[in-house]
């Protein structure tokens, strides 16, 4: 009946996983007694659980990435503490078996449930806005995308209470993924949560590219385009192009493990690093996916805080479509030492170091957006600034990676692992931290507390340093990634040093947390009135914070590059004859993302425990809902003139 | 409506000097049709990678048969024709479609189900006898990647088949209003997508085998 699904599944003699399980589920059922008690149902359901609108998207993006980012922190304070005291003949508090889980863990849940979602909030709630439009090309669409990703995240934490997550590292590699090395039940719960939010990620790449390419506002030709929409568009073909590799290869994958298929076993000729290749040309163009819209949140900061035009946005065009084309010809860099011989190495090592090129464009471009600008260090900013110089030192360690000799030394050290946080948390979490604060007042009409905000920057980046720094030491040492004790006393040390670091990080978090709450509850005497707290440059700042449903309540014509500063400065705000204001048709609320994403889990679930009913019960129901969907015609909601006007000129009289 | 008029947007002013980029947001049928084409795109990218998997594991054989001895040329060569000849009443659909004609829309669609009926049943034949033969997806590194290839392109036109009687049902529920119109057109698109898909098999797969 429930397949291999029983008791056993629950880790009872475990009481790490049993306390954590416990207090997610005591914090989750806190939550729902409060929507309860409160009376919040409806408003959840009607306001944000249907809805289709990428501001409220994104902003559910935003909070999952935030919560995951909780998650996926615990891990990591595990691994650290695990570390430190771990050292000569020492076993810490981890078993080996458990250990494996959370570094695997640790992994699959920044990437894809952390920085993904994160990033692609971000992208949700700024691009319509700053191309002038009303939403995204397809709507319901990006419902089903957030609601397929956070499907994912509900299976990859059950893994928590029920069974066991991967032993395998974050890109589960064969032949120890296979069914004859990994028997039970940890990496198919990798393998359907990753293909689920896999899914809705594609469904997202397809749909921005086409707004981006397709809907903007008249007179917004590619020349005049914000440069977050830039880098959010080469994101999104990145991701078009790259997803689908995924999802084949973690399909090959599934085939193995579920009907015995020889993709990548040892046996029957299959093909073990075939699988290392597939997952890096996906893997790799997804660094990449998550970089690129982080360099755009920068450029806009950049640009507003300095007071100037972005110096050089032609050439961060280019460098960025440069970047966009070079992210797939580099994938063999991550496995230098499958040992494909010296000049396709050597190919490889260069194509990587080439990227360096379009990435110092950059950051000389940056540099002289600040040269000579009005300068204001507001959080954001700082952010930014942060980032500069922490992504120089990611990038150059990366070069000295991208060189085949060095690397056959560094190949799966703590240098690495350094690396990749150097420019993960530097460049993309960095981002994303600015472009959250940045876009806060829009979203929600207050501003958020600038002194937390810069206390929470400063042990963020304090605790960067103090938690990585040492790790390129103790790489270079010989330090291996993904040991859970080690022999050599000599590293204990710099490992206390790091776990040092991983608690002022911890601070930072806290801080973030009490900075949305400290400015929630003191929003009254930070309101933003104006709808244009920064002196903004592009069109989100032309309209009210927080937007209407209909975002602009007449289309703008955009007349050269920073549209918004450009109608500033011609006085065109000041102009009080009243528009003829018109009918706006709006995309109808549905709940038809939520429904296909609980049918879906359930159908990832069954698979994972081999309950096939269930399996075919949750595909029977995600059929029956498409096809439910398909003869919905009524799929516009009109938003009368009259309303629009009234909405304007109340908010002019205030 | 013709394309032409798909792609043009009428604008105040000089309509001849405003590029096509600052014309403001395209009408919703050329971004339906673009998105998926966008779709159609990832998904071939999703088969080239199936594609590599069979280059790279086609004489992994591992002791068991190899495809110059599983293959009969002449038997996926009619199974090529039903799915090429059902591209072309699928064109006739789109004509019957575009003047509004529900009688030979109707006609032209079960035509076209009946012949990627058949040759979805000659795959499965095939498969099945395969299996029998016990060169099965499990048999060998290449026999998996064989499977996997042509079985996630039969994949596909089941899907395309099960599109195409719903189709059938909004046609004759929901007449050709645009949204109809527009799903039928992506419709024909991915009909039209899996025969290139199946060249590509055809060639690599059965006309490649010679190891």
């Amino acid at each position: 009946m429930f397949g291999k699904l029983t008791w056993d599944a629950i880790p009872f003699t475990q009481p790490i996983p049993m306390a954590a399980s416990l207090g997610v589920i005591l914090v989750i059922g806190a939550i729902i007694a409060l929507v309860l008690w409160k009376g919040w149902t409806r408003y959840l359901w009607d306001e944000w659980i249907t809805s289709v609108d990428h501001k409220r998207l994104g902003v559910m993006y935003a909070l999952l990435a935030l919560v995951m980012l909780i998650r996926g922190f615990v891990d990591a304070l595990m691994m650290r503490s695990q570390l430190a005291i771990a050292a000569g003949g020492a076993q810490g508090y981890l078993p080996p078996e458990h250990y494996n889980q959370i570094f695997s863990a640790h992994g699959t849940i920044m990437i894809f449930f952390v920085a993904m979602p994160f990033v692609i909030g971000l992208m949700n709630f700024a691009v319509p806005l700053q191309l002038g439009i009303r939403d995204v090309a397809f709507p319901v669409l990006n419902s089903v995308s957030f609601w397929l990703t956070a499907s994912g995240v509900l299976l990859v934490n059950l893994s928590l209470v029920l069974g066991s997550f991967a032993r395998t590292g974050w890109l589960v590699y064969p032949p120890l993924s296979e069914l004859a090395y990994s028997p039970d039940v940890g990496v198919d719960y990798y393998l359907w949560a990753v293909q689920i939010s896999g899914v809705g990620t594609l469904l997202t790449g397809i749909n921005f590219t086409t707004t981006i390419l397709k809907l903007r506002a008249p007179g917004m030709g590619y020349g005049r385009m914000p440069i977050f929409c830039w880098t959010a568009l080469a994101s999104n073909l990145l991701i078009v192009a790259a997803f689908p590799i995924l999802t084949a290869t973690l399909a090959m994958l599934l085939l193995d493990r579920y009907l015995g298929f020889h993709f990548f076993t040892t046996d029957a000729g299959g093909h073990a690093m075939m699988y290392i290749n597939l997952i890096w040309a996906w893997g790799h163009p997804e660094v990449y996916i998550l970089i690129l819209p982080a360099f755009g949140v920068f450029s806009e900061v950049i640009a507003t805080f300095s007071g100037k035009p972005l110096f050089g946005y032609r050439s961060m065009v280019a460098a960025t479509l440069a970047i966009c084309v070079l992210s797939f010809m580099v994938w063999l860099h991550h496995f230098f030492t499958m040992g494909s011989g010296a000049d396709v190495n050597a190919f490889f090592g260069v194509m990587t170091m080439i990227i360096a090129v379009p990435t110092g464009v950059k950051v000389f471009n940056w540099l002289f957006t600040l040269y000579g600008g009005r300068v204001r260090f507001a959080t954001p900013l700082l952010w930014t600034l942060g980032f500069m110089c922490t992504f120089v030192i990611g990038g150059m360690t990366g070069v000295l990676l991208s060189i085949p000799p060095a690397d056959f030394v560094l190949h799966n050290s703590l240098f690495l692992v350094a690396h990749f946080h150097n420019v993960i948390i530097g460049g993309v979490l960095f981002g994303a931290f600015a472009g959250y604060i940045y876009w806060f007042p829009k979203a929600f009409g207050f501003t958020l507390d600038e002194r937390l905000g810069k206390a929470a920057f400063w042990c963020w980046l304090v605790g960067f340093y103090l938690a990585f720094m040492p790790l390129y030491a103790l790489g270079l040492m010989g330090a291996t990634r993904r040991m859970q004790h080690y022999h050599e006393t000599g590293w204990q040390p710099l490992m206390l040093v790091a776990m040092a670091g991983a608690l002022v990080i911890l601070a930072g978090i806290v801080l973030i947390g009490l900075q949305l709450y400290v400015s929630i509850r003191s929003r009254t005497s930070r309101l933003d009135r104006t709808g244009d707290p920064w002196n903004g440059r592009t069109l989100e700042w032309s309209i009210p914070s927080p937007p209407p449903p209909w975002n602009f309540s007449v289309e703008p014509r955009v007349q050269g590059a920073d549209a918004y500063w450009g109608m500033k400065q011609a006085g065109k705000e000041a102009a009080a004859q009243e528009p003829q204001w018109q009918d706006i048709h709006l995309p109808r609320s549905t709940p038809v993302g939520v429904v296909l994403a609980f049918f879906a889990t359930f159908f990832g679930f069954a698979m994972i425990w081999h309950i096939w009913w269930l399996a075919i019960a949750g595909l029977a129901g995600l059929t029956v809902t498409a096809l439910v969907h398909a003869w919905r015609v009524d799929s516009e909601i009109t938003v009368p003139a009259l309303q629009i006007g009234e909405y304007e000129r109340r908010r002019r009289n205030t | 409506m013709s394309l032409a008029d798909d792609l043009t947007r009428p604008v105040e002013g000089d309509e001849d000097t405003t590029p096509y980029s600052e014309r403001g947001p395209a009408p919703i049928d050329v971004v339906a049709g673009f998105g998926f084409w966008l779709f159609l795109l990832s998904d071939i990218v999703m088969f080239s990678a199936l594609f590599a998997a069979y280059a790279v594991l086609a004489d992994h054989t591992a002791g068991g048969p190899d495809g110059l001895k599983l293959f009969n040329r002449g038997y996926v060569l009619i199974e090529t024709m039903c799915l090429l000849f059902s591209s072309f009443t699928c064109g006739m659909c789109s004509l019957a479609m575009e003047r509004r004609s529900a009688g030979a829309f109707h006609l032209w669609a079960l035509v076209t189900i009946l012949l990627g009926g058949a040759f979805l049943g000659l795959e499965i034949a095939e498969f099945s006898r395969m299996i029998a033969e016990d060169a099965g997806p499990t048999r060998s590194a290449f026999l998996s990647a064989f499977f996997t290839l042509v079985g996630t392109h039969g994949l596909h036109v089941t899907l395309g088949l099960l599109w195409f009687v719903s189709m059938m049902a909004q046609v004759a529920t929901l007449g050709f209003q645009p949204v109809v119109m527009r799903r039928l057109r992506c419709l024909t698109l991915f009909w039209h997508a899996l025969d290139i898909v199946w060249i590509g098999v055809f060639t690599i797969v059965y006309l490649g085998a010679r190891w």
